[in-house]
């Protein structure tokens, strides 16, 4: 990233590893068990996410002079709202397709605690372009869980990829499934979101020990 | 000039200000795009009933609809008439797509209301389709779904749809794997009375190969979902069955 300075640089690879949202601040983690059933979901929402994110800390950041303290959570929280809001109408008016497919994720983006978290810990105190570039930092972050998740859950438990059939036909008994292979539905269900993002912290504590709390 | 924001009056006017600030965006934007979106809302219902009618564009197993911009056109071709039931009484209006059944159904909760039933009659290759609206509850908002039958009731098409389903499980009633399954089930035990379709969990005919058993497999992870569906079209379409009965007769 020859554009951006060190630090700058660190905002954007930072939430990538050494201090991922979901992983390592364990934050985000409602929306992560609800919506990875599917890869499509899970993209849908870490793009809408993104959107927000970056929007909203350069947003919070513009005000972040003028924000009384005491309120400063209730403003956050209309900021978010009102960005999502916007976005729903404009998208319901000029692409309504795209719209009934995010219309699922509005209320999930709203209580996203990684975009509260953004806010308070980061837009509030930094300038527009570092708030912008650890907001997208951040949505990135999260995208990165959501998505291995949302493979990983809708390989093993539905069998398919994107909605299309990648292990064969469970009905049919083609492909995989003629040798004997069953789908896990259990993986479908929000507890294995869990445990998978469970393991994908595991690796990554074994890998980088220095994240280990004593 | 440095502003104390802690102080109380400043906290209370920068909450005022933000009020009116956010309050007045989102007016401006809705009320200027309000029209456009009733107009997406009417195309999609068009789009939603022709659906039904086996009216789309469907490739493999995608759901596509036709374009919205050939909605109404094809609406107008394939919709011949357009009804609705109140009281046992057949009344003809050719805005009856336009009948809010969420509102009707809210309404029929009063015994003294007689809810209007809406049912749109469509003319495909010779054969007579009867559409009905209805709606019903999932897990966590509001489900509905334009069932397309013949003289018999029996399903010849179906667009389900709901508001928030969870992605991935209850989401999928608007699935072709799902959908496409009710197509030729029969509404009707072989008796006439009216069984509805069950979403079944102990299902036997997985492919089903039987139309006649008033079942269809249910979606794993989806109970409430699919429980809603039954419920719906045991609900909202029985009430049609008197209809039914009074063109057969004829």
């Amino acid at each position: 990233m020859g554009f951006l300075s060190k630090k700058d640089a660190k905002l954007i690879s930072d939430p990538l590893s050494d201090n991922n949202p979901i992983t390592v601040q364990v934050l985000g983690i409602c929306s992560a068990l609800a919506i990875t059933a599917e890869l499509e979901a899970s993209v849908v929402m870490s793009v809408s996410v993104l959107f927000v994110m970056g929007v909203g800390n350069v947003v919070i950041s513009m005000i972040r002079n003028i924000v009384p303290s005491k309120i400063r959570i209730i403003v956050q929280l209309t900021v978010i709202a009102t960005l999502v809001i916007i976005v729903d109408l404009v998208l319901k008016a000029f692409a309504y397709e795209l719209s009934k497919t995010l219309s699922v994720f509005i209320g999930l983006i709203i209580t996203n605690c990684i975009i509260m978290g953004r806010f308070e810990a980061f837009a509030l105190g930094n300038g527009l372009w570092r708030s912008f570039l650890d907001g997208i930092g951040n949505a990135f972050g999260y995208a990165v869980i959501l998505i291995i998740v949302g493979f990983f859950r809708e390989l093993l438990g539905s069998g398919t990829l994107w909605g299309i059939a990648v292990l064969g036909d469970p009905i049919d008994k083609t492909g995989l499934y003629a040798l004997g292979y069953e789908n896990n539905g259990f993986m479908l269900l929000s507890p294995m979101a869990l445990i998978v993002v469970g393991i994908i912290i595991w690796i990554q504590r074994a890998r980088s020990k220095h994240l280990i709390e004593e | 000039m440095e502003i104390n924001t802690e102080k109380n009056s400043y906290t209370l006017m920068f909450a005022i200000g933000l009020v009116v600030i956010v309050g007045t965006l989102l007016a401006a934007v809705d009320s200027s795009l309000k029209d456009k979106i009733r107009v997406n809302k009417l195309l999609e219902k068009q789009q939603n009933i022709l659906y039904a009618i086996g009216i789309n564009e469907n490739q493999g197993n995608s759901v596509s609809f036709i374009a919205a911009d050939k909605a109404e056109q094809e609406f107008k071709k394939y919709i011949t008439k357009q009804i609705y039931i109140e009281n046992n009484n057949v009344i003809e209006d050719k805005d009856a797509y336009l009948i809010d059944v969420k509102k009707e159904k809210a309404l029929a909760k009063d015994p003294d209301y007689s809810r209007k039933l809406p049912l749109f009659i469509a003319e495909k290759d010779e054969k007579k389709l009867y559409v009905a609206p209805i709606r019903g509850k999932g897990l966590w908002d509001a489900i509905w779904a334009y069932v397309s039958m013949d003289e018999n009731m029996t399903i010849q098409g179906i667009y389900f749809d709901h508001k928030a389903e969870t992605p991935g499980l209850g989401a999928n009633i608007k699935q072709r794997f799902f959908m496409d399954d009710f197509i030729g089930e029969a509404l009707l035990d072989s008796n006439g009375n009216f069984k509805g379709v069950n979403v079944s969990k102990t299902n036997l005919d997985p492919k089903n190969n039987d139309k006649y058993d008033n079942e269809v497999d249910a979606i794993a992870g989806s109970t409430i979902t699919g429980d809603g569906v039954t419920a719906m079209i045991r609900s909202d379409l029985s009430l049609y069955q008197s209809y039914f009965n009074k063109i057969k007769n004829n």
